[in-house]
């Protein structure tokens, strides 16, 4: 009994795998409708399911397939011409095919489900083609998955089934010859066909042959060895190269280098092409357009993109979801596509492709798009975003707002946005397995909705850093570059307490891992310090560690309960002398350092991450100051060289102009409160906050009260001419911010500025 | 009369005990790897061939004092629902076994709010063995 227990289980396994597979071909077999190719075989997945349900006593089950074999054979003969309504039958007797099978699979039993009607239509569909020849399948044949000699000459045409049953008949009497001599010396074929029939046949067993199933749970076991094994060979490279046994240390190169050949090819074994997950999405497309009155076409290319098996389990439902909407919402109905000069069938592109350790997937569209006007109103009117955050933000980047929880809770954001349900799940589902998501329209033209994951999860690159004299991992999926500081504070700065770090012309946050992991050694005796540049979605931020200490495939290993409130660490990993390191969650950490909020960034390279042309002109990096009674001016930050504090004592006066000594040149100060307000200094400060502005060489301190921020800005949309050093006004962070005129400024303070020789350039920054 | 097999250890000059069958092993110390913004008694991370496991220090559990300088603790491993953790104690004893009748609920004045991690004590001949709840003793709280 238990053996057939198996023999089930395994049929269901098989024919699981088959029913997907016919799902597809069928769908393609509406665009093809003459393709022998594919009629052929799906004949034979439903003939290799009919043979074994007969075997196993599924009357049911059998009758169904039995009836839907006829009608696909007559198609295949070519006697019925395939039309939409026998592919509906025949798609939905592969449905009742899988209810059935799901029975068989819970209970045991076939279950009471009434399939006569199913049957009597798909016989009549049969009949209607060429009722003379009905009947003619009609006897029961013999089948195996193997397909015997005689099955294979009948299905290229090289002899009938009657001449082939007779020859099994005379088989069963004695005759021991192999069946194909017996058809040619019947006369019922000739030796060319049986030698074509064997080819054939021995081509599908070395397919059948060639592969073995394997449980999941092995393959996961194996992984698990595998990864002892890799810590097992970092422990023993270290070891032997510590020994300097030059035989050891030659033995464990060898080591290494199996290791990591094996390591590859037992995560090969977890691979699975995409196209186990996307030959499902073309039976959901075709019924999810008709249901909406579409058409769609599906095109694919990179189907055989291979990603981990668990990954792929766990973008299956994100990218249904994300097709799902493509075509609900993105795909305009057949009239509107029409009229806005349209293909009238839409088309839905899934691209999959390698790059970088990643797998890429796009979901693209041609439909309607989204307005990024529609989607700001409905972020506005929920409260997501205010007024002046919306200002500042470029069309993509509100187009990205469809991901903000609560964003697709709204039920009428689907009409008016045409997208948007569940965006925050899907964003969410993605961020757990280490992916990201992003998406671009274009009104009229569609949507691409981009996702990144990563190729494995179990193994994964990584950087080890010393911090405070312990070691922590930092996934190089992250990692953008590494800056090395000589002097420990060189180049660092603070605008309103948080320590920055000019990039390439943009301000990085830093964060110090040791602080922020309150483990600050009292007595730091540092003479350089290393940033770790990271880049979480398009959102950069440095990392200050004392030292990077290796780079190499670590093993994550999962922590215990008791660390899950403890939400900077995304697992362990054992390193090569066998301690333990903490592998970092740096989007975490950022959040708690907040130097990543959940909106925008302030920190993003300009230096080309971002597309130029998503960036209109007038938008720049402001940096934002208070000065005088509640006055808030801004300063384009490109301008700026440094912020610095002098003590108001080392102040030196030359005429009414004042001036400090900075960096061996003298840097004329300009006190904005008295240029913009004509009001004193005030007198209670010790200490000036002074922007260094540098132009041609030349360096100007604007004092001010107090560095408040740095954000993204655009230019102020009112004008003001009056030449008082102001360019005009903007809404920044709910205040009116006046746009300072640095040349105007400048020029006041040091009327030469501009036109006298340059002193030499003063580097500091 | 039934009776029941305690692995003991001291922590702090009291005898402690936890069903033979929860202890999968006891090694000596390991090194570990501090865990920063970890609850406290979370002291750290060890390498249990190839497997990483979070150590609790029961000294910090039961609201103790620390441990005599130079003293290393003892690792004892034990499995709590489907995952390991390491018990830092003081000194390994014996595998006692205890009878059922000399067991009694925890005494009302014994180490104030440690209360919790102890469901009783088996009257020995020459000391009270307290029978630690283990399930208890390494849930911990999230730090401040």
């Amino acid at each position: 009994m238990e053996d057939l227990d198996e023999i089930i289980a395994e049929f269901l396994v098989e024919s699981h795998e088959n029913l997907d597979q016919l799902d597809g071909d069928l769908v393609a077999l509406e665009q093809d409708p003459t393709s022998r190719e594919l009629l052929g075989r799906i004949f034979r997945t439903i003939h290799t399911i009919k043979g074994t349900t007969g075997f196993l006593e599924f009357g049911r089950l059998e009758a169904l397939t039995h009836a839907g074999e006829n009608l696909l054979s007559k198609l295949r003969d070519g006697e019925l011409g395939l039309s939409a309504e026998i592919t509906g039958v025949l798609l939905t007797m592969v449905d009742a095919i899988r209810s059935l099978l799901a029975a068989i699979e819970s209970t045991g039993q076939e279950g009471e489900a009434d399939h006569t009607e199913l049957i009597a239509t798909l016989t009549r569909l049969q009949q209607g083609g060429a009722a003379a020849t009905a009947g003619r399948h009609e006897q029961p044949e013999t089948s195996s998955p193997s397909s015997p000699v005689g099955e294979v000459i009948v299905e290229h045409g090289g002899a009938t089934e009657d001449d082939v049953s007779l020859a099994v008949t005379a088989q069963d009497v004695g005759d021991t010859r192999p069946i194909g001599e017996i058809l040619v010396s019947q006369g019922s074929t000739t030796s060319g066909e049986v030698s074509l029939a064997l080819e054939v046949q021995a081509e599908r067993r070395s397919v059948a042959d060639g592969n073995i199933r394997v449980d999941v749970d092995r393959l996961d076991s194996l992984m698990r060895l595998m990864g002892e094994l890799v810590l097992t060979r970092n422990e023993s490279v270290a070891h032997a190269a510590a020994a300097g046994d030059a035989a050891l240390v030659r033995a464990s190169a060898r080591l290494n280098h199996i290791t990591s050949e094996l390591q590859e090819v037992v995560l090969r074994m977890r691979m699975q092409p995409i196209d186990t997950v996307w030959s499902k999405l073309r039976r959901f497309v075709r019924d999810l357009g008709a249901t909406c009155g579409k058409t769609v076409r599906l095109e694919m290319e990179g189907r055989e993109t291979e990603m981990d098996k668990t990954i792929l389990e766990a973008v299956k439902d994100p990218l249904t979801h994300l097709v799902r909407n493509a075509v609900d919402h993105g795909i305009e109905a057949p009239q509107d596509r029409l009229a806005a000069g349209k293909d009238e069938q839409g088309l839905l592109l899934l691209r999959a492709f390698h790059e970088g350790g990643q797998v890429n997937i796009e979901i693209q569209d041609d439909g309607a798009g989204m307005d990024p006007a529609l989607v700001a109103a409905k972020a506005l009117e929920l409260g997501l975003v205010s007024a002046e955050e919306l200002a500042r933000m470029n069309e993509r980047e509100i187009i990205n707002l469809i991901f903000l929880p609560g964003f697709s809770t709204a039920a009428t954001v689907t009409n008016v946005s045409g997208r948007g349900v569940g965006m925050d799940v899907v964003k969410s589902n993605l961020e757990k397995i280490g992916g990201a998501i992003d998406v671009r329209s274009a009104i009229g033209a569609g949507t691409t909705f981009h996702v990144k994951i990563p190729l494995t999860l179990a193994i994964i690159p990584a950087l080890t850093v010393g911090c405070a004299g312990d070691r922590y991992a930092i996934p190089t999926v992250n990692l953008v570059q590494l800056v090395r500081l000589e002097g420990e504070q060189a180049g660092i700065e603070l605008i309103a307490g948080t320590p920055v770090y000019r990039l390439r012309g943009s301000l990085l946050p830093l964060i110090y891992l040791d602080r922020e992991l309150g483990v600050s050694d009292p007595d730091p005796e540092r003479d350089s310090v290393l940033i770790v540049v990271l880049q979480v979605e398009d959102r950069r931020f440095g990392v200050l560690v004392d030292a990077v200490l290796d780079s190499q495939e670590i093993v994550v290993k999962p922590l215990s309960s008791q660390l899950e409130q403890v939400a900077v660490y995304a697992g362990a990993t054992i390193l090569g002398d066998g301690s333990v390191a903490l592998i970092l969650d740096v989007l975490a950490l950022a959040q708690r350092a907040n130097v990543v909020t959940t909106g925008r960034e302030l920190a993003r390279d300009t230096a080309g991450h971002v597309d130029a042309d998503d960036r209109p002109e007038t938008r720049s990096a402001l940096l934002v100051a208070s000065v005088g009674q509640a006055r808030q001016v801004a300063i384009p930050l490109d301008r700026v060289t440094r912020l610095e504090e002098f003590p108001a004592a080392s102040v030196e006066y030359v005429g009414s102009r004042e001036l400090v000594q900075y960096g061996g040149e003298i840097l004329p100060l300009v006190r904005l409160t008295r240029l913009l307000e004509g009001a004193g200094p005030r007198a209670d400060s010790d200490v000036l906050s002074v922007v260094v502005c540098s132009s041609g060489g030349r360096a100007v301190g604007l004092v001010v009260d107090a560095i408040l921020d740095i954000v993204e800005g655009g230019l102020p949309g009112h004008g003001n001419l009056s030449g008082d050093g102001l360019l005009g006004t903007a809404v920044v962070q709910h205040r009116i911010t006046e746009l300072l005129d640095l040349e105007e400024i400048i020029r006041k303070a040091d009327p030469r500025f501009y036109d006298a020789p340059a002193v030499p350039a003063e580097g500091r920054a | 009369m039934s009776v029941a097999q305690l692995s003991t250890f001291s922590v702090d000059g009291y005898l402690f005990g936890v069903e033979v069958a929860m202890v999968q092993e006891v090694i000596r110390y390991q090194p570990m790897t501090r865990v920063p913004l970890a609850p406290a008694a979370l002291v750290g991370l060890i390498n249990l061939r190839g497997q990483v496991i979070t150590a609790v220090d029961l000294r910090h559990r039961l609201g103790l004092g620390d441990r005599a300088a130079g003293a290393l603790p003892m690792d004892v491993i034990v499995r709590t629902g489907d995952s390991l953790v390491s018990l830092l104690v003081d000194r390994i004893g014996d595998v006692v076994e205890v009878a059922e009748d000399a067991f009694e609920a925890p005494p009302e004045t014994l180490l104030g709010s440690a209360r919790e991690l102890i469901r009783g004590a088996y009257k020995l001949d020459d000391a009270l063995l307290l029978l630690l709840d283990v399930r208890s003793a390494v849930e911990l709280q999230p730090a401040g």
